[in-house]
C-alpha cells in the first residue's frame, strides 16, 4: 500500500512538473505574455485569460492565509468572498478596468505611479507612489511567501527556516532567470488545477460531514469550543457574526473581521499597482466583460471555498483529529459532551501528569475512558477531539496544510502544493517586478531625468525587495501574520491611492493639488495609525511604546486599536481630495483631451 | 438555513453566490459586445512595455 502511494505521489509530481516545463518551452518558443498577444493582435481565450489573472492575483495569501483566519474566526469571513467578488472582480472590470487601459494608452503609462504622474502632470506624484510600492509591496510578498513556505513545511515536515530558505532559493532563481513575465498558458494551468483541487477540497469536506446543511449545523453545534480569549472579543461561534457594537473589547473581533479584513482587503483590491497595470494588457472591453464571468466564478472557488473549509476544518478535527486524552476541567456544554480539557500524558513510569499549560476545548467522545490515581487522587480520565488551531500548534497559517494533510490523500496534498507554490510563484513575480518598476523607472528616472536608462536599478530593486520579503518572512511568525500584512498593504493602496485613481479616471475637476493632498493625507493618517493607534501593528513597530510608554495611544479607548487605518485615512483622503480640488485650478483643457479623448 | 441561523453569515454565504450569478450573468450577455478598434495610442503602447520586459 506504501509502494503504491508513493509511486502514485512521484507520478503527480512527474507529470506536473512535465506539463509546466511543456508548456514554459512552447510559451518561450511561441508567444510568451499578455503583451505578446497583444504584439501579435491576436486573441487570448477568455478561459485562459481568465485563468492566467486568477493565477497571478490569487494565491498562498488568500488560501492559506485568510483560509487559516476563517479556521479561527468562522465564516463571517466570506464577506470578504463577497467584497472579493463584487468588488474586486465585477466593479473592477465593469467600471475601472476600461476607463483605466484607454487613458493608460493615451498616457503612454508603464507603471502604475507613472499613470498616476502622467495623469496629474506631477513627477513628485510619480516618486511619491513609487516609494511607497518600493516600501511596502514587499511586507504584500513577504505573506505570500509566508503563505508557501508553511505548506512546504507541513508537507515535507521540515523546520519553517528551511521551508522558507529552500522557497525563497527557487523564486530567486525563477525570478531572475526571466520569470518576471507570465506565461499565460502555464498561469492558465496553474490556475486550473488549484480550481480543480479547491472544488474538490470543498465536495469532500461537504460529503465527509454528510452534506451542506449538516456540515454546517455541526460547525454551529461546535460554538462553545471557541477559544476563551476570542470569546472575550467577540466570537460566538464559526457560522455567526461577531458581536456588533462599540466601546468595549467584546466588540473587537467584529472590527477586525469587517473592518481590517473586509473592508481593508476587499476594498484595497481596486488600487493594486500590478493589477491596475494588468488592466492594461488587455485588447479591449469585450476580453474584460468576458474575465468577469470566469473570475466570479474562479474568486468564488478560490476564497470562497478556502474561507468555508477553513472553518468547516473545526467540525471535521472534532470529529475526526488526532484523539486527545486528559481531565475535564470545565464543562462546555453537558449535552453536546463538550468541554475543556487539561491534557496528559504518561511518564515513563507509566503515570499519568497533566502537560504542563495545556488546555483544549475538546468534543469528549462520551463516556469516562479509565480512573487513573494522580498525586492520591482518582481521577477520571476522558477522550475528545479538539478545533483546528489547536491542531495547528496555535497558529492560524498552519490550519489550511495541517487540515489538507490530515484530510486528504498524499498525492492530492502534494498537487494542491505544486499548484500554491507555482502560483505563488506567478504572483511573487509579477509583486517583484513592481518593486523593481516602481524604484527604477519611477523613482530613479524621475529624479535623475535619465528615462529609459533604470534597468539596472530596476534589477537591483528587485533582489532588495527579495531579500527584503524574506527577512520579514523569517522574523515574523504571528498567528495571522499572513492576513495582517495583506491587509496592511491593501489599505495602504487604497488610503493613498484610491481617491486619485479613480478621481482620475472619472472626475475631471479633480486637480493636481487634489491628487498630492489626497495622497499624503491618505499615507501621512495611515503610517500614523499604524506607528500610534492600531495596537498589534504599533507593538511591532515599537515607536509608540518607546516615545509614550503605551503600545496604544488609545489603549484605553475601546475599539479605537483595533479599528483598521482604512476607516479613518480613506473617507478623509476622499473628502481631501474632493475639497482641494474645488478650490484649485482645474487642468488645461489640452490635457484633459489627451486623458479622456472620445469620452 | 443551510444549518446556518446568524442572519449576517448566511447573507455572507448567499451574496457569495449571487455576486457570482452577476458576473456569470454580465458575462454571458455581454460576451460579444465591446470590442474595440486598436488605435495609433495602443500599438506605440504595446510596442513600448515589449521593450520594457525585454529590457528586463
Amino acid at each position: 500500500m506504501l509502494a503504491e502511494v508513493e509511486i502514485a505521489e512521484i507520478i503527480v509530481v512527474l507529470v506536473y512538473l512535465l506539463v509546466i516545463v511543456y508548456l514554459g518551452i512552447m510559451g518561450y518558443l511561441r508567444t510568451k505574455s499578455a503583451t505578446d498577444y497583444l504584439v501579435a493582435g491576436r486573441q487570448v481565450h477568455p478561459f485562459v485569460m481568465a485563468m492566467s489573472y486568477g493565477a497571478t492575483f490569487i494565491s498562498t495569501s488568500a488560501i492559506v492565509g485568510f483560509g487559516g483566519v476563517a479556521g479561527l474566526f468562522g465564516m463571517s469571513v466570506l464577506w470578504l468572498t463577497v467584497c472579493n467578488i463584487f468588488v474586486g472582480i465585477f466593479i473592477a472590470f465593469v467600471f475601472l478596468a476600461p476607463p483605466a487601459r484607454r487613458m493608460g494608452h493615451h498616457l503612454d503609462a508603464h507603471t502604475f505611479p507613472e499613470f498616476l504622474g502622467r495623469r496629474y502632470e506631477s513627477r513628485f506624484i510619480q516618486i511619491f507612489a513609487g516609494f511607497i510600492i518600493f516600501l511596502f509591496i514587499p511586507l504584500y510578498a513577504a505573506a505570500v511567501l509566508i503563505g508557501g513556505s508553511v505548506f512546504v513545511a507541513s508537507v515535507f515536515e521540515m523546520p519553517y527556516p528551511a521551508a522558507l530558505l529552500l522557497f525563497s532559493v527557487i523564486i530567486a532563481a525563477y525570478v531572475i532567470v526571466g520569470g518576471l513575465k507570465g506565461v499565460m498558458y502555464s498561469d492558465a494551468l496553474q490556475g486550473t488545477i488549484m480550481f480543480v483541487g479547491m472544488f474538490a477540497l470543498l465536495v469532500f469536506c461537504y460529503r465527509f460531514l454528510g452534506g451542506v446543511t449538516e456540515a454546517h449545523q455541526k460547525l454551529s453545534d461546535l460554538a462553545p469550543l471557541a477559544p476563551a480569549n476570542l470569546q472575550a472579543i467577540g466570537h460566538r461561534g464559526w457560522t455567526a457574526m461577531p458581536k456588533f457594537g462599540w466601546g468595549s473589547p467584546e466588540y473587537n473581533l467584529w472590527w477586525i473581521v469587517i473592518g481590517t479584513i473586509t473592508m481593508g482587503v476587499g476594498i484595497g483590491v481596486l488600487a493594486q499597482p500590478q493589477l491596475v497595470v494588468r488592466f492594461m494588457t488587455v485588447r479591449s472591453r469585450r476580453e474584460l466583460n468576458r474575465a468577469a464571468l470566469v473570475g466570479g466564478v474562479f474568486i468564488l472557488v478560490m476564497t470562497g471555498v478556502a474561507f468555508t473549509v477553513g472553518s468547516l476544518s473545526n467540525a471535521y478535527f472534532a470529529e475526526n483529529g488526532p484523539e486527545l486524552t486528559g481531565r475535564v476541567v470545565k464543562v462546555l456544554d453537558a449535552e453536546k459532551n463538550l468541554a475543556l480539557l487539561q491534557l496528559m500524558s504518561q511518564n515513563e513510569a507509566g503515570l499519568w501528569q497533566d502537560v504542563e499549560g495545556k488546555v483544549a476545548p475538546v468534543k469528549l467522545f462520551g463516556d469516562v475512558d479509565q480512573q487513573v490515581e494522580v498525586e492520591g487522587q482518582t481521577v477520571a480520565l476522558q477522550k475528545g477531539r479538539s478545533i483546528s488551531i489547536v491542531y495547528a500548534g496555535g497558529l492560524a497559517d498552519e490550519i489550511i496544510p495541517s487540515y489538507i494533510i490530515s484530510a486528504m490523500p498524499k498525492w492530492f496534498g502534494l498537487l494542491f502544493l505544486l499548484t500554491l507554490l507555482s502560483a505563488a510563484m506567478s504572483t511573487l513575480s509579477s509583486q517583484f517586478h513592481t518593486v523593481g518598476t516602481s524604484i527604477g523607472r519611477d523613482v530613479y528616472e524621475q529624479v535623475t531625468g535619465q528615462h529609459g536608462k533604470s534597468t539596472t536599478i530596476t534589477r537591483i530593486g528587485i533582489v532588495i525587495g527579495i531579500i527584503y520579503a524574506v527577512v520579514i518572512s523569517y522574523y515574523q511568525r504571528e498567528s495571522t501574520f499572513i492576513a495582517r500584512a495583506t491587509a496592511i498593504f491593501f489599505g495602504l493602496c487604497a488610503s493613498a491611492f484610491l481617491p486619485a485613481f479613480v478621481g482620475g479616471l472619472f472626475w475631471k475637476r479633480m486637480t493636481r493639488a487634489g491628487a498630492i493632498s489626497s495622497m499624503v493625507v491618505g499615507f501621512v493618517i495611515t503610517a500614523f495609525w499604524l506607528t500610534f493607534i492600531k495596537s498589534q501593528e504599533a507593538q511591532t513597530i515599537g515607536l509608540s511604546e518607546k516615545l509614550f510608554g503605551r503600545v496604544s495611544l488609545l489603549l484605553d479607548h475601546p475599539n479605537w486599536p483595533v479599528v483598521d487605518p482604512l476607516l479613518v485615512a480613506l473617507p478623509v483622503s476622499i473628502v481631501v481630495a474632493i475639497g482641494v480640488s474645488l478650490f484649485t485650478q482645474p487642468p488645461s483643457k489640452e490635457h484633459l483631451d489627451k486623458c479622456f479623448r472620445g469620452r | 438555513m443551510l444549518g446556518i441561523e446568524d442572519k449576517g453569515v448566511l447573507a455572507a454565504y448567499l451574496l457569495c453566490l449571487f455576486s457570482t450569478a452577476l458576473c456569470v450573468v454580465y458575462g454571458l450577455i455581454n460576451w460579444n459586445r465591446g470590442d474595440e478598434p486598436v488605435e495609433p495610442d495602443d500599438v506605440k503602447w504595446i510596442a513600448k512595455e515589449k521593450k520594457v520586459e525585454e529590457d528586463l
